[in-house]
């Protein structure tokens, strides 16, 4: 039964350019699988590691500069993304080192100070970044002499990435450091207790969380063909984690789900609703009233009570036969 | 051999000295049970002895070894397992899960980002045959918060034993246990093999002295009597304490 949904999803995801008509709308679910890659990479310390981060948008931020730095430098975009994932794996080693001193408040207040000294940087060291007016990129790569000038190519390269993305997160929490990492967001006390490194295994967990910020960060540049200190503000860093919060920490799916809600309010519902910040707020504030646990693992369980009401309201019926 | 030595271990909280001048000797395969009145600091003590805490002064030996400034986690793994007052264990988890990630916190394992941890066969196999030994195999695949209060207790002791210690640190495993309960952690805790010296605080007199050889009293922070079971049970100052002057 999953292996068919995740069958039918795959040949959907695959089919996209077909069904969903026109460029725009190709480009939405194009942002779509970014904003979910970018929430999987903050899902990665919120719902395995159980550290709330609000700086995340900063890592996000120096992949995207330093592609774009890098492609305005005259490097080449092989150069460019490999320089930024570096910078970024680099600076989740710093934002790590630094926040992992204290968890809790003092992890959020921390991430949040980091995440603002870089979005100031990006704003006011202009003979680096161009300050408000951002950087530009001429062009999109050409992997292979494939142009992903046109929305469907770039949709499809996206996509890859996401897959890639959603097994390499599958694989990780699957894993023995991944349950290592569950368990130091369960009992930290008792996981040093039976020999568990907790710091180490969360600095390890903050640099994959950094690195697949990156990736996102690098495929929204190219995909907006531009980087302004907007992109990585306070107010990114807060939207993708109520991305993983409202769709469900601590679950693959869940990062995935809130994205696409988060982006589908902002470019589909916005048309149609004038005030389309309050429809989201009300949805958020519905989904903490009546689905806690978040979208997808809450959906599963009203799902699943409603089958076993509807067997238990059977039973009866195959008992009077 | 000492197994574990512990020398004029102070601490302080503040203004409040919790241990003073704390000096201990237990020997290979020991069974010693510390008591004392609440706030006597043995709990305290376990914290120290397990590098939760560092104490303002004096030395910790594990087997021979100084392990006075040495983490909690290192201390795992030359041989140092625990238990809590309060269970602290992975609810949400099955027992086979709970179990297992006592048999990886020794293991190299523990590191893989790659390999599936629920379909490691070695584990599975090991933590398979820990709930076995405390008969609760049949329970294997039940999420610990669905479990009584007792099976949680036997569980906690299962996975301080998964990790073969040489040194067990028990904190009052028999609290809040119902008279079968008990038994059946009675039972588990005499099945430990000599190889494993045991340490245990315990209130309940009938079962700690059962299973203690020796007996170390604490009050206000300082060890005052200490010595076989007859002995400490006969001294007057255990009397005094227990009972008053």
């Amino acid at each position: 039964m999953k292996r068919v949904a995740l069958l039918l999803a795959l040949v959907g995801l695959v089919t996209v350019p077909v069904w969903v008509g026109g460029s725009y709308y190709v480009n939405i679910v194009s942002q779509i699988l970014i904003d979910a890659i970018f929430a999987l990479s903050l899902n990665v310390i919120v719902g395995y590691a159980g550290l709330i981060s609000l700086g995340q948008a900063g890592l996000f931020g120096i992949a995207a500069y330093g592609a774009a730095i890098l492609l305005v430098a005259g490097a080449g975009h092989f150069v460019a993304i490999l320089g930024a994932l570096v910078a970024t794996i680099a600076a989740s080693a710093v934002f790590a080192v630094l926040a992992l001193r204290t968890t809790g408040i003092g992890f959020i207040m921390i991430t949040l100070a980091l995440g603002q000294i870089l979005w100031g940087l990006a704003y006011r060291w202009i003979s680096l970044t161009n300050g408000d007016n951002g950087i530009t990129a001429a062009a999109r790569p050409a992997p292979f002499g494939l142009s992903l000038a046109s929305a469907p190519a770039f949709y499809y390269a996206t996509l890859l990435v996401f897959l890639a993305t959603l097994a390499a997160m599958t694989v990780f929490a699957r894993s023995a450091l991944g349950a290592a990492l569950k368990g130091t967001r369960d009992q930290p006390r008792r996981m040093t207790a039976l020999g568990y490194d907790v710091w180490m295994i969360r600095f390890l967990a903050c640099l994959f969380s950094g690195f697949w910020s990156g990736v996102a960060g690098i495929l929204f540049f190219y995909y907006n063909q531009f980087i302004s200190p907007h992109a990585i503000a306070l107010s990114a860093s807060a939207e993708v984690l109520l991305m993983v919060i409202s769709g469900g920490a601590g679950t693959l799916m869940g990062p995935v789900a809130g994205a696409a809600l988060v982006v589908a309010m902002k470019s589909i519902a916005s048309a149609y609703i004038e005030r389309w910040n309050f429809a989201l707020g009300a949805i958020f504030v519905l989904i903490v009233l009546f689905m806690p646990e978040g979208l997808v693992p809450g959906s599963v369980r009203l799902i699943r009570r409603g089958w076993s009401a509807l067997q238990r309201g059977e039973r009866p019926l195959e008992e009077r036969r | 051999m000492t197994a574990l030595e512990l020398k004029g271990i102070d601490k302080s909280f503040g203004g409040l000295r919790v241990t003073r001048q704390v000096d201990l000797a237990v020997e290979v395969g020991e069974r010693r049970l510390i008591i004392g009145p609440n706030g006597a600091g043995k709990t305290t003590l376990f914290n120290l002895i397990a590098g939760e805490l560092r104490p303002d002064r004096g030395s910790i030996a594990l087997f021979g070894a100084d392990i006075t400034r040495l983490p909690s986690r290192r201390r795992a793994h030359l041989g140092l397992a625990r238990t809590y007052q309060i269970i602290t264990l992975f609810p949400k988890d099955t027992l086979l899960h709970n179990v297992m990630l006592a048999l990886l916190g020794l293991s190299r394992r523990r590191w893989n980002p790659w390999a599936r941890f629920d379909h490691d066969d070695a584990l599975l196999q090991q933590a398979r045959a820990c709930l076995a030994e405390i008969g609760l195999d049949h329970l294997s695949e039940r999420p610990l918060a669905q479990t009584s209060y007792g099976e949680r207790r036997r569980v906690e002791i299962a996975m301080a034993l998964a990790q073969k210690p040489r040194l067990l640190l028990l904190d009052e495993p028999f609290a809040g246990l119902s008279l079968d309960e008990r038994h059946d952690v009675q039972r588990l805790l005499g099945a430990i093999p000599r190889t494993t010296t045991v340490v245990m605080i315990e209130h309940d007199m009938d079962v700690a002295l059962d299973f203690a050889e020796r007996v170390s009293v604490m009050h206000f922070g300082e060890v005052v009597v200490d010595g076989t079971r007859g002995e400490v049970v006969a001294h007057p100052r255990t009397r005094e304490i227990y009972l008053g002057p």
